[in-house]
């Protein structure tokens, strides 16, 4: 290892943290017959999660990295709006942890997580195993603030889908879909911000809408939602007028489209614009860090994590760190592609930090796809960096597709989505 | 405080052939690993359109990824992308991925 200045510094630095003891850690590494390395817990085999676990391997084998996520699949939501609109089959979206296990030696436990004690350092499983840890990375998803609309709770979701956690609640409403009466009205309420995937709700709307042209075209789809404006807005817009014509109507905030009220046995929505009765509803609650977030302390007033955002590690308990939706990530949208990149960064500053490495100062990238139509494919894209302690997008990169794209064009964006699925979930899971 | 400060220095100077990365991540590697997510895992392509990165020849890329940047070449997003990155970094990224075995 070559000691600069820099490394040195944070090696003198690390020293102090842990006076007056040496850290076992670094005790572990003087002894180089011991093969056993630092241990890290990640809870949640999401984008993040997974992603962290499979790159803390690669970039040291040594660390014993053990991943907890209670299912034994994983259905991904980027592709599950491809899902309903017959466009994917199912199996094509869920993934398995095997070659996590078996290749990169992860160690998949699935249960849930009980409890956290940061300060004993340990994870108390359901089944009532303790895991100790040196680092821990949280990487929990999304929970919804289902209060925030009368009338809707957890409890209904089986009637009223929210689906924005892939899984059962995608399988509910591609049957309603399916079922909905000819000529019909699919009502859908996207969250107000921040919330999971910006262009998710949009990208619901163009798949709904491509399997209503073809199998029940005089069906109508009514977005009410809790905002102005949405993510590629203007490319949604014109995509919908030109592949829907008016079978899509979208009422902004400002014209009182927040929904404050459903009835659920009649699938009735209340909000400022109308009263109106869906024969589909698809209600996407405003969102928060998920639940284990919550129990171990992580959050912050904003119901988020604050972190530093060059490492993860929680700004309110050290040696835990946490990715994904649930952390602030500066100006990192809350997507599937930030939380892996976010798993690559904090698995990068973890493995530093154990060999008292200078941190990698690299840029980050988010892209999200969207399908207007099986055909038409619309991105968004930006590169990041660290600017004054936070996650800042680089002046002059990124932004969205050009709007009156070329057939050819959208063709070639809808290949890349496909490609960037395939990409993607084989770089966390399938490879 | 000195003498602790010598025991650390040692421990990380031991630590070496224990380790797989003996100089660290570097930004170029960590950066690269972003663009697996759509090029492909260690940039090798698993069936999808986007091409492979890994093996790349290194002058190539550089000139490539210039040619995006300047609008040259046509692109869909790498345009979009690659005005993220300096000259430098495209060089150090190119290099990068010319190490990785196709």
């Amino acid at each position: 290892m070559k000691m600069n200045r820099r490394t040195l510094i944070k090696a003198m630095a690390a020293a102090g943290a842990t006076v007056p003891m040496i850290s076992p850690l670094s005790a572990r590494a003087m002894s180089s017959n011991d093969s056993s390395g630092p241990k890290v817990v990640v809870i949640g085999g999401g984008f993040g999660g997974a992603t962290c676990a499979k790159y803390l391997k690669r970039f040291d084998k040594q660390i014993e990295v053990t991943l907890v996520e209670p299912k034994k699949t994983y259905m991904t939501c980027p592709g599950s709006n491809w899902y309903l609109a017959g466009l994917v089959d199912s199996d094509t979206i869920t993934h398995s942890y095997s070659v996590l296990a078996d290749k990169h030696d992860v160690n998949v436990i699935h249960q849930s997580v009980n409890a956290i004690d940061a300060q004993a350092k340990t994870v108390k499983l359901d089944n009532g195993d303790v895991l100790k840890y040196d680092r821990l990375v949280v990487s929990p998803g999304i929970d919804f603030k289902y209060e925030m609309i009368e009338g809707y709770s957890e409890e209904v979701i089986d009637q009223i889908p929210h689906a924005y956690q892939a899984g059962p609640q995608t399988e509910i409403l591609y049957e309603q879909i399916r079922d909905m009466k000819p000529g019909g009205t699919f009502v859908i309420a996207p969250p107000p911000n921040p919330f999971r995937c910006p262009p998710g709700p949009y990208e619901r709307v163009s798949m709904v809408a491509s399997y209503f042209k073809k199998y029940n075209p005089t069906a109508k789809i009514l977005v009410l939602d809790a905002k102005n404006k949405f993510s590629k807005m203007g490319l949604f817009v014109e995509g919908w007028k030109q592949e829907y014509g008016d079978m899509i109507t979208w009422i902004g905030a400002m014209d009182g489209g927040t929904v404050k009220k459903v009835d659920v046995a009649t699938k009735t929505v209340y909000s400022d614009y109308d009263t109106v009765q869906a024969d589909v509803l698809n209600i996407i609650p405003p969102q928060k860090a998920g639940k284990l977030a919550f129990t171990a302390g992580l959050t912050d007033d904003s119901g988020w994590c604050p972190v530093n955002q060059e490492t993860f590690e929680s700004s309110i308990h050290r040696g835990i760190h946490v990715i994904g939706d649930a952390s602030i990530a500066g100006k990192m949208p809350k997507s599937g592609h930030s939380a892996s990149s976010q798993g690559k960064m904090c698995a990068a500053a973890i493995v530093s930090h154990f060999h008292n490495w200078a941190m990698p100062r690299p840029k980050n990238v988010n892209t999200c796809y969207s399908l207007v139509a099986e055909d038409y494919g619309i991105s968004v894209a930006a590169v990041y960096e660290m600017k004054d302690g936070k996650i800042d997008m680089v002046p002059g990169a990124g932004g969205v597709s050009p709007s009156a794209g070329s057939v050819q064009q959208h063709k070639q964006e809808a290949d890349y989505a496909r490609g960037w699925y395939k990409s993607i979930t084989a770089d966390i899971w399938n490879s | 405080m000195k003498k602790r400060i010598h025991v650390l220095v040692a421990a990380a100077v031991l630590a070496v052939p224990t380790i797989s990365y003996s100089a660290g991540i570097s930004d170029a590697e960590l950066s690269a690993t972003t663009c697996f997510s759509c090029h492909g895992p260690e940039g090798k392509n698993v069936g999808g359109a986007i091409p492979a990165l890994a093996g790349y020849p290194e002058k190539v890329m550089v000139e490539q990824l210039k040619n995006f940047k300047s609008g040259k070449r046509p692109s869909t997003v790498m345009q979009r992308h690659i005005k993220g990155y300096s000259d430098a970094e495209i060089e150090d990224l190119a290099r990068y991925f010319s190490t990785l075995k196709p």
